[in-house]
């Protein structure tokens, strides 16, 4: 493989797959804010 | 009770009987199983092959986040906040564009109709990997043995080697859509996504193992950045992202109104945006180092072997089947995964279907199933197990996607977004329990952005077609299954929407509860039940 090819190779999957684990963990403490949020203010 | 109160228990009860899904992870798993579909596995690999390698990944990256996840969120939206199929959410955002939903629920029974035959086509090469049936030349064995495929012509010519897998994919569908949103959708996602990811997995280990695979990976990713400058490349890159993402036409719409009311639809569109395309890179990867093998097998360059859609399925990969060790678990992993991805997008796109007739006519779950399921299911039969299926359903699946699909989505948007102008409230809707919240930039995107972008993929597709007659099927065949098709589908939209709806069904707005309060206010507001100025009721019910 050209360096080129893998190099363009890394950036997809960094890109790509990091852009999905970005979301999901972003998604994960949303959602748990929520959910303390949520109880704050069955407390109040 | 107040007014307020009864509507919102009415309305509860109305979601209860209409079902939804049970958790945020069942919801965004079935929107994942709707998007990754065949399109993932053999479009997107060749697509990015022929536009720029590397650098399509620059147009590629631009459409998902330009368009396809803003598209994706105005989908979202319009179905959690007037929780209905799309001709019931259209109608609750303002009567006159129930239309629209019609048309898009048309085109879901025109896919449905011959997206089911390619899962019957796959089922059963699935079982020929087994014993390689297709012997020394895939080619011919896909188009005469299995097919056996004519003249151009519309004949009554069974073929029972089709005919019966397509059966059973029907068969498998009805019984999935008959147990409901959640025991049928949800449990289906929850089941085949996970076993989807694994077996493409493997598949690619065992792609990347064989011998040649660095020059496939080498010639699907090296780089042509002259590509960039040409506008067929960009079209190409948002072609891709609209016909994967299944956005436009109705699937979002229904899928987003079975969520629970304090569902984060933000996060979730990126996370289902971002798993699409991470499926598709690991299928281009999957692809191309099998394509690679092929060509040093053969003494060719990847260009000689590469392919796409139904070439690349049926034909180049037995060839690839019959080369490689432990052949059989290749082709097993593969159609396997192509029923899979198929299946969970067939059982989207025929949910959009029973959805609608249940909003319209208040059905049970069962009886909707069967006044959907069994017409699609005889007329899918009649069609495409015979002799003549493949021209039929390559016709059929071209006008369907260049002239249905991506008309009703460009007409929605712009509805959307200039005539009924109701961008600010969807976006405050997203932006109520979402997270990044959208704003300016995002209304910018899917009113501007979106439909230049897909005016764009439309007027290169259309160029195409006026070039050269599209297959060179004959005109009658691309008149009657094309342009009259995709002619008629919206005709028969806007003449569905004149039925009227029962006098129960809440109508012009959404229903009660659908702006629920922002999740922590000050405690004033709260007790005493002030409503957010996004919690306005455009309407009542008739």
């Amino acid at each position: 493989m050209s360096t080129e090819a893998i190099v363009m190779m890394v950036v997809a999957m960094l890109v790509i797959w990091g852009g999905l684990a970005l979301a999901i963990t972003s998604l994960v403490r949303h959602g748990a804010v929520e959910d303390r949020s949520e109880n704050l203010r069955r407390d109040l | 009770m107040s007014t307020t109160a009864e509507g919102a228990a009415g309305q509860a009860d109305v979601e209860r009987r209409r079902g939804g899904f049970s958790s945020r992870r069942v919801f965004i798993l079935a929107a994942i199983g709707s998007a990754v579909g065949l399109g993932n596995i053999w479009r997107f690999p060749y697509v990015a092959y022929e536009n720029g390698g590397g650098a399509f990944l620059l147009p590629y990256l631009v459409a998902l986040l330009t368009a396809g996840i803003p598209f994706l969120l105005l989908d979202y939206a319009i179905g959690h906040r007037h929780r209905g199929s799309a001709p019931l959410s259209f109608a609750r955002l303002r009567r006159g564009t129930e239309g629209l939903g019609w048309w898009q629920v048309a085109i879901c029974f025109v896919i449905a109709v011959y997206y089911a035959a390619v899962l019957a086509w796959a089922l059963r090469y699935t079982l020929f990997s087994l014993d390689e049936a297709w012997g020394a030349n895939p080619e011919a064995f896909f188009f005469g043995e299995f097919l056996q495929a004519g003249d151009v012509a519309v004949t009554a010519d069974v073929v029972p080697g089709v005919l019966v897998p397509l059966a059973i994919v029907w068969l498998a569908v009805l019984v999935v859509m008959a147990l409901g949103v959640q025991r049928g959708i949800g449990v289906t996602s929850l089941v085949f996504i996970p076993v989807l990811v694994v077996a493409f997995l493997v598949l690619v280990v065992q792609a990347l193992l064989l011998d040649g695979a660095t020059d496939g990976l080498d010639a699907l990713f090296t780089p042509d950045w002259s590509a960039l400058t040409e506008a067929s490349v960009w079209a190409a890159a948002f072609g891709q992202i609209f016909f994967s993402l299944s956005i436009g036409f109705g699937i979002m719409i229904t899928y987003a109104s079975y969520v629970g009311r304090r569902e984060d639809m933000v996060g979730s569109g990126l996370v289902v945006g971002f798993s699409n395309s991470s499926f598709e890179l690991l299928a281009g990867i999957g692809v191309f180092a099998a394509l690679g093998f092929m060509a040093q097998a053969g003494g060719v360059t990847v260009d000689e072997v590469a392919d796409g859609g139904i070439g690349l399925a049926f034909i180049a990969f037995p060839t690839i089947i019959s080369e490689a060790p432990a052949g059989a678990l290749l082709g097993v992993l593969f159609f396997g995964s192509l029923v899979i991805a198929g299946i969970t997008s067939l059982i989207s796109v025929i949910e959009v279907v029973i959805s609608a007739v249940r909003d319209k006519f208040d059905t049970s779950r069962l009886t909707a199933t069967l006044a959907v399921g069994v017409p699609a299911a005889v007329l899918s039969l009649v069609l495409f197990s015979t002799t003549s299926g493949i021209y039929v359903l390559d016709v059929v699946d071209h006008f369907v996607n260049q002239y249905g699909i991506l008309v009703v989505a460009l007409v929605s948007m712009l509805v959307v977004a200039w005539a009924v102008r109701a961008l600010p409230r969807l976006g405050e809707h997203l932006n109520v329990h979402g997270r990044p919240r959208v704003g300016t930039g995002w209304r910018v995107l899917v009113g501007v952005v979106a439909p230049l972008a897909l005016a764009l993929v439309l007027v290169f597709g259309l160029l195409d077609d006026l070039e050269a007659s599209y297959g060179d099927y004959p005109t009658w065949l691309l008149l009657v299954f094309g342009w009259l098709m995709v002619v008629g589908l919206p005709v028969v939209g806007f003449l569905l929407a004149r039925m009227p709806w029962r006098t129960s069904t809440h109508l012009d707005g959404p229903p009660p509860g659908s702006d629920p309060a922002p999740a922590l206010q000050p405690a004033s507001d709260q007790t005493s039940g002030t409503r957010p100025a996004t919690a306005t009721d455009e309407g009542g019910s008739r």
